[in-house]
């Protein structure tokens, strides 16, 4: 086991590199930009809102959450503890309401919907891929063609395409939102069910376009491996072709586990523009919602847990390929 | 480098991807100087007008008439301001009235109109009938009765003195006009939008900004990747190292959020479509770096690298001559890459609301962003949306198509 607790060190140790630099990005990014953010947001702030006691109520909050007028470093220890107290200031633009608990519920509500569909796609996609390597002939003549626009094709525009199809037109699913506008969340048969069917469309977008992707690449990682020697070899062995087939699945199954680490980001990228074609009350939305509302806390907090949760997803992603590579834990010997 | 052109215009998929993409560019250029109108001037008053050909009605009341004398014409006018719904009220109350279900088709103005009026008595007991369906029953019977009319329609003028209409002419059911001999006719293939500007004018600049903004981004991207690439890759050691650092985290940083980080603080003012470009150009070259260091460590340490060094050409000179042209074919290909992912990075952040300012020029992107916001799909507008995304998917399958082409050439081991 001591190659594995290297190569998890080695990872973690990546993790939390990677995770103090999105940080340090994610503080100076919107202030190296020319101008003065603290007069800029002011000034939008003033133009949105009505009520003069809250603009004072926000700007006195920001600035003293900010330290505003303190040097760059000392902004960015100010900045630092109150992230870890989990405390990211008032929403401009839903005020009073504080940033985190505007994101609370939208947090799950894109997990529950991109963790699964995502999942689904790249099993799907890597077993049609196979297939097609492995049948050839017509599977694959269809197949390929297919997955390739599919994979071209933008994330909002496939959601755009199943709502119209299946919300408008069929009228078999519900066209926006995450539940019934007349529910209130509980933990009831009739709120579950209203989520079920809001969730279909969200969730096949996603699901399909990431077929797309994943066919394409096991196709050719596929085709790659059954032409390698240890499967000519295994075959003058006489050994079964399911079995050959076993193996090849496997070796090629590997990168694609890289692969899908490393595309990670691009996916929940695409995947949170489809959320918002749906209205779904995830993160996407809350972004869209910020945007609108000229909301920098809450962009910036959600700028924040989307990089923690892309970057948490690969570190999970590398962990699990360490424990299904065997030349991680052979790495030992050598 | 003939041959290699040669080679790359006989893969079917590159040639394939290469004409879409031609004729794509092609529309753009030449639809402008057929038709320079303004992209982004409003000329429709309401929103999404349908597809068609608009024709002025003032215009076609002057110009000169023509009679024709068609059979179908009475019946297809009054099909026409027949509606779905009163086709059907029709034919409940002649249900109701005792006449069997099957001998009514609602489809068949003639028959329809023929029972109708047949049947219909105002004072006649309907079993359910409220009064306000009684009314409307009237009512509907009254229109028919105008609609069957045959007398011509009379144009009047307002005299400026008195005040009261003067007839200036009639126009017959049998008048006709010639399209051509009408002043104002405006052909809108892909009608108007929600502010009510013509789409298709729209679409062909926007295709075009979102290609320079596909250019721009990917040119950046590549030319960023390829210099850090090549330093990586060459000369090794500590560069390598500090390079490939930053690469990695970028890797793994998802580029889409530091998209939306540096676009929401430049501002919407200072948002054009260059500095869109630049900013998508600059958080997406991590591919093309990995890419080409990739590439130019394999090509290190080759017999004719080795020479060159031997022979005390400087590193520029070995970098021009003994190791770009050995990559320049995945250079090309990464290009391509990054220019339709530039495509679709500008549209989904114009989704979010953080495009190009929305005055001076209309993006791919920006379309979809108004189309969304003024509930198109929900509404059934689907000239407001529908060939956008096909643009869209259009433009990033032929250049797909051409990479997948220029990949089978230059990598004999994925060919089929």
């Amino acid at each position: 086991m001591k190659g594995y607790w290297k190569y998890f060190l080695n990872k973690l140790g990546w993790f939390l590199i990677t995770f103090v630099f999105a940080f340090i990005l994610n503080f100076i990014l919107p202030r190296l930009m020319p101008g003065d953010p603290v007069a800029a947001i002011v000034s939008r702030l003033a133009q949105g809102m009505s009520d003069a006691t809250g603009v004072q109520a926000i700007y006195q909050q920001y600035a003293d959450l900010f330290g505003t007028n303190k040097p760059l470093l000392d902004q960015f220890f100010i900045y630092m503890r109150n992230v870890l107290r989990g405390d990211f200031g008032f929403s401009f633009s839903q005020y009073p309401r504080t940033v985190v608990d505007a994101l609370k519920s939208s947090i799950w509500w894109t997990i529950g919907l991109q963790f699964p569909a995502i999942i689904v796609g790249w099993i799907i996609g890597n077993l049609l891929g196979a297939l097609a390597a492995y049948l050839k002939g017509g599977f694959d003549k269809v197949l390929m063609p297919i997955s390739i626009f599919v994979s071209n094709f933008p994330a909002f525009g496939m959601a755009i395409i199943l709502l119209v199809i299946f919300g408008v037109t069929l009228e078999w699913f519900p066209t926006s939102g995450g539940y019934g506008f007349d529910l209130i969340p509980s933990f009831s048969w009739k709120f579950f069910s209203s989520v079920i069917q809001h969730y279909q469309l969200p969730f096949w977008s996603i699901v399909l376009i990431a077929i797309g992707g994943q066919a394409i690449g096991m196709r050719s990682m596929a085709i790659y491996e059954l032409n390698a020697d240890y499967v000519k070899f295994a075959r003058f062995m006489g050994i079964k072709d399911r079995k050959i087939v076993g193996y090849v699945f496997r070796n090629a199954m590997l990168p694609q586990i890289t692969g899908l680490a490393l595309s990670i980001g691009t996916m929940v990228g695409g995947a949170l523009v489809a959320e918002i074609v749906f209205s779904y009350p995830g993160l996407g939305y809350t972004l869209l919602n910020g945007v609108m509302g000229q909301d920098y806390p809450l962009i910036s907090a959600s700028t924040l847990i989307i990089t923690v949760m892309v970057l948490t997803a690969n570190f999970l992603i590398e962990i699990l390929y360490g424990v299904i590579d065997p030349r991680i834990k052979a790495a030992q010997a050598g | 480098m003939k041959h290699t052109l040669h080679q790359i215009f006989h893969s079917g998929k590159f040639v394939l991807g290469f004409c879409i993409f031609i004729v794509i560019l092609l529309i753009v250029m030449v639809y402008p100087v057929l038709f320079p109108y303004p992209p982004l001037a409003i000329i429709g008053q309401g929103t999404f007008f349908a597809p068609g050909i608009y024709v002025n009605a003032y215009d076609s009341v002057h110009a000169p008439k023509y009679t024709l004398n068609l059979e179908d014409a009475a019946a297809k006018r009054i099909a026409s301001r027949l509606s779905e719904d009163d086709r059907v009220a029709m034919q409940e109350w002649l249900v109701g009235y005792g006449i069997p279900q099957g001998e009514i088709d609602i489809n068949d103005t003639a028959q329809l109109l023929g029972l109708w009026n047949t049947h219909y008595d105002p004072k006649a007991q309907i079993p359910g009938l409220t009064n306000a369906k009684r009314n409307y029953y009237i009512r509907l019977d009254t229109a028919l009765e105008g609609l069957l009319a045959t007398e011509d329609a009379v144009i009047a003028v307002k005299n400026p003195e008195t005040g009261a209409l003067e007839a200036q002419g009639t126009i017959a059911q049998s008048d006709y006009v010639n399209v051509g001999q009408v002043a104002n006719v405006r052909f809108l293939p892909l009608g108007t939008d929600n502010f009510g500007r013509d789409i298709l004018t729209q679409l062909v600049a926007a295709t075009r900004v979102s290609l320079q903004i596909g250019f721009v981004a990917g040119i950046i991207a590549t030319l960023i990747g390829l210099t850090l690439g090549l330093l990586a890759g060459y000369i090794g050691g500590l560069v390598d190292d500090v390079i490939m650092f930053i690469t990695n985290l970028f890797t793994v940083i998802p580029s889409f959020v530091l998209l939306i980080l540096i676009s929401f603080s430049i501002g919407q003012e200072r948002r054009g479509a260059v500095t869109v470009a630049i900013v998508i150009g600059f958080t997406s070259w991590v591919w093309t770096t990995r890419a080409v260091r990739a590439q130019v460590v394999s090509l290190r340490n080759r017999d004719h690298v080795n020479l060159s060094k031997l022979s005390g050409h400087s590193i520029v000179h070995i970098i021009l001559n003994d190791i770009l042209p050995y990559i320049a074919s995945y250079v090309v290909m990464a290009l391509i890459l990054q220019i339709s992912s530039g495509i679709l990075s500008e549209a989904g952040l114009s989704i979010l609301g953080l495009g190009p300012r929305t005055t001076e020029v209309p993006t791919l992107g920006l379309m979809m962003n108004w189309a969304m916001i003024y509930q198109a799909y929900v509404l059934g507008k689907w000239w407001a949306y529908l060939p956008v995304l096909i643009t869209i998917a259009l433009i990033t399958f032929s250049m797909n198509l051409m990479n997948t082409g220029l990949d089978q050439v230059f990598n004999p081991a994925l060919r089929d």
